[in-house]
């Protein structure tokens, strides 16, 4: 599933996940700090780019005309302290791969995103939240220290506890500060690599968001799969599932001999119903209905596997195909508790415009962190992925006034057409943001697509 | 950088006081505010189509542009260029001639040569090189259906066009896998200060059609739009009317 690496420099098109917007820009593996140097030293005012596993959507990891460094292949675990489960990693290094490696030591990522094809340097650079957010934070807030290599060349290893702004302008800052080259993570220990999980099916938006209020804290882990194609009453049916790592004792007999058994293999498990380019109302009216109606109405105490929990689409294989040549973009924005209007008001924007969307996914957050650009912040947050179809420019630009109303923001992860002006009223630390830029990368070396898209 | 879903962020008028560059100015301001370049000689209607831009929201910057002056296409677009990428740059100056003047005045031939073929091929390969750094970007370029095949009555201007459109498709084509890529546009009859004064020719549309198609053509990625879409089946036709037919054809 990862991309195939080059083993030398060369330049290629590039895309993120939904394969929007292709950019030719020379790419180049990494295996040492040396070759982020090289790159700097070859910038031809292009500019100089950091890229892991391109799981960002958007145009996040692109950079048009200029150098881009392919960080997949700089991935060795330097230390590993298996009493405190603190690693010194590479920044290229997949979550797949540290799952893979110290699952059946005990311990698990701190943080995961819905697929684990991703890097901790990009898991940083977007600082990403997990089914976990609400108890545990951001993936940012796990790391203990990160070694930046900045625009003059130098190595810095910063830390919330040293040069924090850096810290917190990198951590959500996109790669615009620099390149991360190697990060300490806090992993989470575990006593099983099963969890124990708790389904419940609401028939509404309200059902769900009420059960989340009253009872999200009991569980560690929690995401809800919402209909966004079904309209009127029913609008808003889901399926949640909550769930926490299993003690070793509450596995069966069998397993108990070898409860850290994990293999990251997970047969298909989303119904595969989309030949290509067959993706329209109709066949996500019959994904949704079928999603839905599979769900018990309520299941206690379910163990399930990681990646079948955790990463169920990793198993469909390269998904993003599904929706054809033109691509798709995925909306995901947070509003606030307070604004749950705005947040149905979307979904009967988006139910009501006709577009498809395959998935859609509601989450509770937690506190936010100190990341300038970091996207978390209390309330809810709503992801739909959404093919290329006519009127959607318009309409995505209507949500975000939306969404910007009612305070809240969009995703840089997921973005792809956000406007500039837009963007930076939703965050109200961007010049914050912009002034460690400018400290540590006065020329704007550091840059991308979307900064360019985002005159960031 | 043009976006995930065709929205421009910044476009680039070269002949900005055309009535078709502006109008596609006005319809992508129509969608979203942008930062738009208007390239033109200094005149009066220079400033009036800046202001009206800037009225729509546009971020407005005004550079000299003059297609009789052979340094001015790489001053122009480096000027363009300074304020940011061009997402967008739509060639658009030209001009009409009068057929009969131009019989009589071999100077003049040259003259209108010069700025409908020489400075539009000039400034598409100054645009190309800045364009392929840049590693994106569209050009669009205004060709016609007079060149598809040029009558009596205006065959400088439609050889010049001709020319215009084979510089711009085999460019398109020199392009490819650079990210960068042209967009041929070929109107017919189009009520425009051009033509002010001529009487309407069969199928005659508004700058406002062609801004359209000339949007639509750009956020689909085509290669060519005739404007109005029927023209390409028309001039599909009259491709192979015979000569002395051709010739007495009321077009
Ligand atoms: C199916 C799917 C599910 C997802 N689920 C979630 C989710 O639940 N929660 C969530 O938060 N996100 C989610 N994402 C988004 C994903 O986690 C982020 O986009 C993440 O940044 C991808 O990591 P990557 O290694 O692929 O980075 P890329 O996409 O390659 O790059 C992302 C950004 O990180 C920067 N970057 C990468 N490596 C470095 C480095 N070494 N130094 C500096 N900058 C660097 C890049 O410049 C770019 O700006 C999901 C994506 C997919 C496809
Ligand atoms: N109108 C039609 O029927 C029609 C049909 C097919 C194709 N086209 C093509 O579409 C393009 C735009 O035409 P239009 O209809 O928008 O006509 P227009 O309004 O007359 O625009 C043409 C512009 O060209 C500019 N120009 C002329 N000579 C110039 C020079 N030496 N240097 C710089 N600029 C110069 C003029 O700018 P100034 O303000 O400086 O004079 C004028 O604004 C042209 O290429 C035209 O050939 C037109």
């Amino acid at each position: 599933m990862p991309e195939a690496t080059l083993d030398r420099a060369a330049t290629v098109p590039l895309t993120g996940w939904g394969r929007t917007a292709p950019t030719p820009a020379l790419l180049t593996p990494v295996h040492d700090d040396d070759a982020v140097r090289t790159a700097l030293a070859e910038s031809t005012g292009r500019g100089v780019l950091a890229r892991g596993l391109a799981r960002s959507y958007g145009d996040a990891a692109q950079n048009a005309g200029g150098h881009v460094l392919d960080m997949t292949t700089y991935r060795g675990v330097l230390a590993a302290d298996l009493t405190t489960g603190l690693v010194d990693v590479e920044a290229g290094i997949s979550l797949d791969e540290l799952m893979t490696r110290f699952v059946p030591q005990g311990f698990f990522v701190p943080v995961t995103a819905g697929t684990r094809y991703v890097t901790v340097g990009g898991a940083i650079a977007a600082d990403i939240h997990g089914k976990n957010h609400h108890v545990a934070g951001s993936f940012s807030q796990h790391v203990r220290w990160l070694d930046l290599l900045t625009a003059d060349g130098q190595v810095h290893r910063v830390s919330p506890d040293s040069d924090a702004d850096l810290f917190w302008a990198t951590a959500g800052g996109m790669g615009l500060t620099g390149v991360i080259l190697r990060a300490q993570v806090q992993m989470k220990p575990i006593e099983s690599s099963r969890i124990v999980v708790d389904t419940d099916r609401t028939p509404d938006l309200d059902a769900l968001m009420t059960l989340l209020t009253e009872t999200d804290h009991l569980y560690e882990y929690s995401v809800a799969w919402i209909d966004c194609v079904t309209k009127g009453r029913r609008m808003g049916r889901s399926v949640l599932t909550r769930g926490r790592f299993a003690r070793r004792d509450e596995l069966p007999a069998k397993r108990q001999a070898d409860p850290l058994a994990y293999s990251s293999s997970v047969k298909l498990s989303v119904p595969n119903v989309f030949p290509p380019g067959m993706l329209n109302l109709a066949t996500v009216s019959a994904f949704n209905e079928l999603w839905y109606r599979k769900a018990p109405t309520r299941k206690r105490d379910q163990l399930q596997s990681i990646p079948a929990f955790f990463h169920p689409l990793d198993g469909v294989g390269a998904w993003n195909r599904i929706y054809g040549p033109r691509g798709f973009v995925q909306y995901q924005f947070t509003v606030p508790f307070g604004q749950e209007e705005a947040m149905r008001e979307a979904m009967v924007r988006i139910a009501s415009s006709g577009t498809a969307s395959f998935l859609a996914v509601l989450k509770r957050f937690g506190p936010g962190n100190p990341g300038m650009l970091s996207y978390p912040s209390p309330g809810w947050t709503l992801a739909l992925d959404i093919p290329v179809v006519r009127g959607l420019a318009t309409l995505l630009d209507q949500l975000d006034e939306l969404v910007l109303a009612a305070g809240g923001r969009i995703y840089l992860a997921k973005d792809s057409r956000v406007r500039a002006e837009t963007f930076a009223q939703m965050y109200e630390r961007i010049d914050d943001f912009r002034a460690v830029r400018a400290r540590v990368d006065p020329d704007g070396v550091f840059t991308s697509d979307l900064a360019r898209r985002l005159e960031l | 950088m043009i976006d995930a879903l065709g929205s421009v962020g910044s476009l680039l008028l070269v002949g900005g006081t055309s009535d078709i560059a502006a109008a596609t100015a006005h319809r992508y301001l129509a969608e979203r505010p942008l930062r738009v370049v208007v390239a033109a000689r200094d005149t009066p209607r220079r400033a009036a189509v800046a202001a009206e831009l800037a009225a729509a929201g546009a971020t407005v910057q005004v550079v000299d542009f003059d297609a009789d002056d052979p340094a001015s296409p790489a001053r122009m677009v480096a000027e363009a260029a300074a304020g940011g990428d061009v997402d967008v740059a739509v060639v658009a100056f030209g001009q009409l001639g009068d057929q009969q003047q131009l019989a009589a005045d071999p100077d003049a031939v040259a003259a209108l040569a010069r700025v409908n073929y020489v400075a539009p091929a000039v400034v598409g390969t100054v645009l190309a090189q800045h364009m392929r750094a840049q590693g994106h970007g569209v050009i669009v370029a205004l060709s016609s259906v007079a060149g598809e095949r040029p009558r009596a009555s205006n065959f400088v201007y439609g050889s010049t066009k001709a020319g215009i459109d084979a510089f711009y498709s085999g460019l398109g084509d020199s392009l490819a896998g650079t990210g960068v890529s042209v967009l041929v546009v070929r109107p017919g009859f189009v009520r425009s200060k051009m033509t002010e004064g001529l009487d309407d020719a069969p199928l005659a549309t508004t700058p406002q059609a062609v801004a359209e198609a000339i949007v639509a053509g750009v956020r689909s990625g085509r290669h060519t739009v005739w404007v109005p879409g029927a023209m390409r089946v028309v001039m599909s036709g009259l491709r192979h009317v015979p000569r002395a037919l051709f010739r007495r054809l009321p077009i």
